[in-house]
């Protein structure tokens, strides 16, 4: 089988060049035809010899994959399906703003993590996925030259596929990748500590914490890895890192009604957050299937909110999109897979 | 700067098979622990460890962890070749899946049950009841040690691809589904991989356990 070129870092290339016995400069000629120019086929590599381009035809192959469907929201948010080499499903939402597009991008499939308040999480886990994968979701994104920012928030914990995920921004943001600024891409965690230490030193990009709980014992309930990397050991790790004007660190908080919304949490929250140069992400839950989770009323979003900014934090609501299409991660793809199963079962 | 994910030169104290594929691992505590807490293990200082739930008690003289072998994996198919007296690198214990005081049920899968073992290892043993789901009845990992330390009663194992099995033929959550008397006011410890954790989880729920009272544990 031949290897797929699209999705190698500078750095892979170069290895692919010296191993086909090539000038190093072809790795940058094949860098910038990839990713620059979003050219996929060999023959259109125009200066690249012919004798080049038929090694590289024999070995390497360019593979990307559109979208099997897709979903639109009367707000204008799409949900992309895409099919995995291994017939699995992923998906990427683009949420288009005033002033911003965003697409939110997965990193796995299904996930191991088992958040309680998750449909990712009920697929269970079915693999990672390659940089290639990701960047796949933002390359083949029909509304591509509009993007102003990627998250990597979408299925599966991202730092659970660290490798794939630092290829896929090191393509992103480098000089010989797309050369976007680390500034305009995300990435969550729900703090996986020795994966976010690694993510700090070698990435430039911002860190999203899913928080959810400020209480360890409480956090548990909803979050099994709270169990292994508590949130406090987490929050610890983070003030020990000189994170500059440029990096932003931001804690997701999604709101649930009588379990992390109260004034008790508030308080904790501002305690553990003390002294960090942060933002909190309010976010309204809605409820998946079969959850014991309520979401939090709009007052009590706005109650939760003054309490926290009366105590000087920056705290933001994320705004909720794609409602009508069910844009949390995972519904969709779920979705596909139940269909399948019940396809094969018959 | 060292912390509690740093690694530490380790030797193999013991190292032997308990089932096709999969084999117990220990080497010298220096370290005290908790009941349900994991230690990083890797066969480098520096490369990229992985976690295993400790299976010894807290008070014996040596780390023991429940491995099986992932024929593609990157790490277990070299530590089962380890011999007494080869190197590990062992971070300290970390985490806090811990076993509270008071009626409780330990639900595992395969190897997931390490960590209960551990918290009856250390004498946590009154109330407590264990659920453990495996394929073979070979699987019932560490079972004369949980007959000798649980009522009969208490020890439920469910066998779900032996057909001559002794024990209750079918998948762990068949056997949850068909329970009407899972008490509402125990706690629930769940250890297995993530399809089971959030599986066995669904199931609790929808017999009206509160969720506050199940805390689970995924392999990752």
């Amino acid at each position: 089988m031949k290897t797929n070129l699209f999705g190698l870092t500078p750095f892979q290339l170069k290895e692919v060049v010296v191993t086909l016995g090539l000038p190093s400069f072809t790795a940058t000629q094949l860098a910038e035809w990839l990713y620059k120019k979003q050219v996929y086929s060999f023959v259109e590599m125009t200066n690249l010899s012919r004798q080049t381009r038929e090694k590289l035809e024999t070995n390497y192959t360019i593979d990307l994959t559109p979208a099997t469907k897709v979903q639109t929201s009367t707000d204008g948010t799409k949900k992309y399906l895409y099919t995995t080499l291994t017939a699995k499903f992923i998906e990427a939402a683009y949420i288009p703003d005033a002033d911003r597009a965003t697409l939110c991008v997965s990193t796995q499939i299904g996930c191991k993590m088992g958040c309680l308040f998750c449909m990712t999480g009920k697929q269970g886990f079915q693999g990672n996925l390659s940089a290639a994968e990701i960047l796949n979701q933002i390359q083949s994104l029909p509304e591509y030259a509009e993007l102003t920012n990627i998250v990597y928030m979408g299925m599966g914990e991202p730092l659970d596929n660290l490798e794939a995920v630092l290829d896929s921004i090191e393509i992103m943001t480098s000089d010989k990748g797309y050369g976007w600024s680390p500034k305009r891409i995300t990435v969550s965690t729900i703090g996986i500590i020795p994966a976010m230490i690694t993510f700090l030193e070698k990435s430039q990009a911002h860190l999203a914490v899913s928080l959810h709980s400020p209480f360890d014992d409480e956090r548990r309930e909803i979050m099994p890895i709270q169990n292994v990397y508590p949130i406090t050991e987490v929050i610890r790790e983070i003030r020990r890192w000189e994170l500059g004007r440029q990096r932003r660190i931001s804690f997701e908080y999604i709101m649930f009604k009588g379990i992390n919304d109260t004034a008790r949490h508030a308080n904790e929250l501002v305690r553990l957050l003390n002294g960090i140069k942060c933002r909190i992400n309010l976010i309204r839950f809605h409820p998946i299937p079969d959850t014991p989770l309520e979401g939090t009323s709009e007052a009590g979003i706005v109650n939760f909110q003054n309490l926290l900014k009366a105590k000087g934090l920056t705290v933001t609501v994320r705004a909720s999109r794609g409602q009508d299409i069910f844009a949390a991660c995972g519904l969709l793809s779920t979705k596909e897979l139940l269909k399948k199963q019940q396809e094969t079962d018959f | 700067m060292a912390h509690k994910h740093t690694l530490y030169k380790k030797q193999v104290a013991d190292i032997r098979p308990v089932a096709d594929g999969v084999f117990t691992l220990s080497f010298i505590r220096d370290f005290s622990f908790k009941a349900g807490q994991v230690v990083a293990i890797d066969l480098v200082p520096d490369g990229k460890p992985r976690m295993y739930s400790i299976a010894s008690g807290e008070n014996e003289d040596c780390i023991e962890i429940l491995f099986d072998e992932k024929k593609n994996g990157k790490l277990t198919p070299f530590l089962s070749k380890l011999k007494v007296g080869d190197t590990i690198y062992a971070s300290e214990p970390f985490g806090t899946f811990r076993t509270d005081v008071g009626k409780g049920y330990w639900i595992a899968s395969g190897t997931g049950i390490a960590p209960f073992i551990s918290a009856l290892r250390s004498g946590m043993i009154e109330q407590k009841t264990m659920m453990h789901g495996g394929r073979f009845d070979v699987n019932f990992y560490y079972s004369a040690l949980i007959e000798k330390l649980l009522p009969t009663k208490n020890y439920v194992r469910c066998c779900s691809k032996q057909d001559d099995t002794q024990y209750y033929k079918g998948r762990l959550t068949q056997w949850l589904k068909a329970e009407v008397n899972l008490p509402k006011d125990a706690k629930y410890y769940l250890c297995g991989s993530p399809e089971m954790v959030v599986e066995v989880r669904d199931i609790l729920i929808s017999a009206k356990i509160p969720f506050q009272n199940i805390i689970s544990e995924t392999y990752f």
